[in-house]
């Protein structure tokens, strides 16, 4: 029943075109009420964080102030303060922002390497796709939390981009795998093998032809890997190899509670932290769940 | 079999040039951090022409290869540097933290099925009712869950506020190693670290166990059984358990690098005195030799596992044996 209606509205526009990509991952979102709340909340949540970061100052609240230390909230400290005298919301607010940025900075350059990577292995097949493949199961089997953590050790002059660059080398690989599959499935198509007798070059071919049509896959991917990367950069930076603590995050404010003064007497300077990675997480990863959902036509509930 | 035989050889033919690749990362690595091997050997107060001979006696100066070379076959017999923090031999460093971290990952191991095989038969067995749902949205919710956030959380409830569990430490002080308080000790606390690691880490395996049981649920072979008169019990404890629990006991190899990065966290938050604690604080301490043993280690504990993982999945089911 549900079909007909998907149907009944795409006839207004073309009455033999099946509904657009695009289109079906908006379906199914809509009909799936968690997923619709997680993206109204996501969007508001981006929202507010960016315009009220606007208007924080960052040096200001990083600024050690050792006449307020430990504060529970009050009316000046919505959320406390920290052990430097720090108002904790500020930090909130600016750390979600950071961690959202850094979470999408890692994911767009780990997503365009990982993409490029297996639609270049999936397309080209043979000793090409043989080559690169050996070379990511090298890159598979490495202990990934601890290589970031030595060469963010390591790096002379570290800064939040060589931070982003590490992260990205050692995160591309799941998406290029998957990537790859479908690369090579897609290229046996017809509209491949027209366009290679055609004489299309074969950059125009994988990119401007076979890249759109599996790029809902691609979206879906990277959604996901959204919510896993917003957990790997929070864990990095409680751990102290993030952010650095200048700069404030989510994982630096969880990573307070190392203190076990402050994990057992002061809440509010890391649960609300904990509570915002959590709910980030899940809220990136039930759009993610449903937009997988509706590249796959069996599970579909739009 | 002939063709099982094929596939585990290969399988391990495969695994050399892996440990090669990694062994050649960790040895250009070490040379891109501070300090060389002679860093924890001397007093740095030493005359630079004091240092410069200690270098060319130790080899420190000859081309790449040989000093790869000479590093491999250290290895090879036991010999992982010097510590500069500790200024002693990384391998006496390591040992202790090793067996520390060897049986939180066993008793984590073991919570992890503990709880996975219950709840993964109920989901399944009962699938798509209350009950169902419920276990559903637990493997939901701990799938998105990381496990810094669960495991500060259980400390913070079970060790602060309630109490009931130490929050630190491998052993409390003040025991005699040998008597029985010290073992049991050394159980009670690994049992708080070890279930908050289960409790995350089993989500993949209970998700695994109910699609699979869902899946056998209606093959010909549990048809036959229950038109045999085999009661409900009998049917899934008997022949859908047993079809199905064997694919789960060849993931535990898969599980160690899970394990490896949640041991990071946990040791780091439970103060246990494991691997990745030591790795922690040698990173912080830029005490790099010990760094590179424990990424070593970890690193072919890794690899080792994977290939378990493979030979047991390819005898347990032979599809995948076919590339």
């Amino acid at each position: 029943m549900e079909m007909n209606n998907i149907n009944v509205v795409d006839q207004v526009h073309d009455p033999t075109k099946s509904p657009s990509g695009l289109r079906i991952l908006w379906k199914e979102i809509v009909r799936d009420k968690l997923a619709l709340v997680s993206l109204i909340f996501l969007i508001v949540i981006s929202l507010s964080v960016f315009t009220i970061s606007l208007v924080l100052d960052q040096d200001e609240i990083v600024k050690v102030d050792l006449f307020a230390i430990n504060e529970p909230p009050s009316e000046e400290f919505i959320l406390g303060t920290d052990y430097g005298g720090r108002d904790v919301f500020g930090q909130l607010i600016i750390g979600t922002r950071n961690t959202m940025l850094i979470g999408i900075a890692v994911t767009l350059m780990s997503g365009i390497f990982g993409v490029a990577f297996g639609l270049i292995a999936g397309y080209f097949g043979g000793h090409i796709d043989n080559a690169l493949m050996r070379v990511l199961d090298f890159f598979q089997i490495l202990p990934f939390t601890m290589l970031v953590i030595v060469f963010v050790a390591i790096v002379p002059k570290y800064t939040i981009f060589s931070f982003a660059l590490i992260f990205a080398a050692f995160s591309w690989m799941g998406i290029a795998r998957l990537i790859r599959s479908k690369a090579l499935q897609e290229k046996e198509l017809e509209y491949i093998k027209a366009s290679q007798t055609l004489g299309t070059s074969h950059p125009k071919i994988i990119f401007r032809e076979m890249m759109p049509n599996i790029s809902s896959l691609i979206i879906v991917t990277m959604t996901l890997n959204l919510a896993n990367n917003i957990g790997i950069e929070s864990g990095l930076s409680f751990l102290g190899f993030g952010f650095p603590e200048t700069t404030p995050s989510l994982g630096t404010l969880l990573s307070y509670a190392m203190n076990p003064q402050t994990l057992e007497h002061r809440w509010w300077i890391w649960a609300p932290a904990a509570v915002m990675i959590l709910v980030l997480m899940l809220a990136v990863r039930n759009v993610g769940e449903a937009l997988r959902r509706a590249t796959d036509a069996r599970q579909r509930r739009g | 079999m002939k063709f099982m035989w094929k596939f585990i050889v290969r399988r391990i033919i495969i695994t050399f040039p892996q440990l090669i690749l990694l062994s050649v990362l960790l040895f250009l690595m070490a040379q891109a951090m501070p300090g060389d091997a002679l860093t924890g050997l001397i007093d740095p107060n030493v005359p630079e022409e004091v240092k410069e001979q200690r270098r060319e006696e130790l080899g420190l100066n000859d081309p790449w290869h040989v000093r790869y070379v000479d590093w491999v076959s250290g290895i090879v017999k036991g010999d992982l540097g010097q510590s500069f923090r500790f200024k002693m031999p990384v391998t006496e460093v390591v040992t202790d933290r090793v067996i520390n971290s060897f049986w939180l990952s066993l008793v984590t191991l073991v919570f992890t099925y503990l709880i996975a095989v219950p709840l993964g038969m109920l989901s399944g067995r009962y699938n798509n009712t209350l009950l169902d749902s419920a276990i559903t949205t637990y493997t939901y919710i701990g799938f998105a869950t990381p496990i810094f956030i669960f495991a500060l959380v259980m400390v913070w409830v079970f060790g602060y506020n309630l109490g009931w569990f130490p929050t630190s430490g491998s052993v409390a002080p003040g025991l005699e190693p040998g008597t029985m308080e010290y073992y049991l000790s050394k159980f009670y606390h690994l049992l708080l670290p070890a279930l908050s690691m289960a409790l995350i880490q089993t989500v993949s395996t209970v998700q695994y166990l109910r699609s699979e049981i869902i899946d056998t649920k209606q093959k010909d072979f549990i048809i036959t059984a229950r038109a045999k008169g085999a009661s409900e019990s009998r049917v899934y404890n008997r022949h859908i358990f047993r079809n199905s629990i064997l694919p789960i006991a060849a993931f535990f190899g898969y599980e160690i690098t899970t394990l490896i990065t949640g041991s990071i966290f946990v040791e780091r938050i439970f103060a246990y005195p494991g691997m990745g604690q030591l790795f922690i604080e040698s990173v912080l301490l830029r005490d790099f030799s010990v760094v590179n043993a424990v990424v070593l280690l970890f690193g072919i504990a890794m690899i080792l596992g994977a290939l378990l993982s493979d030979i047991i999945l390819s005898i347990v089911d032979p599809r995948i044996r076919i590339k």
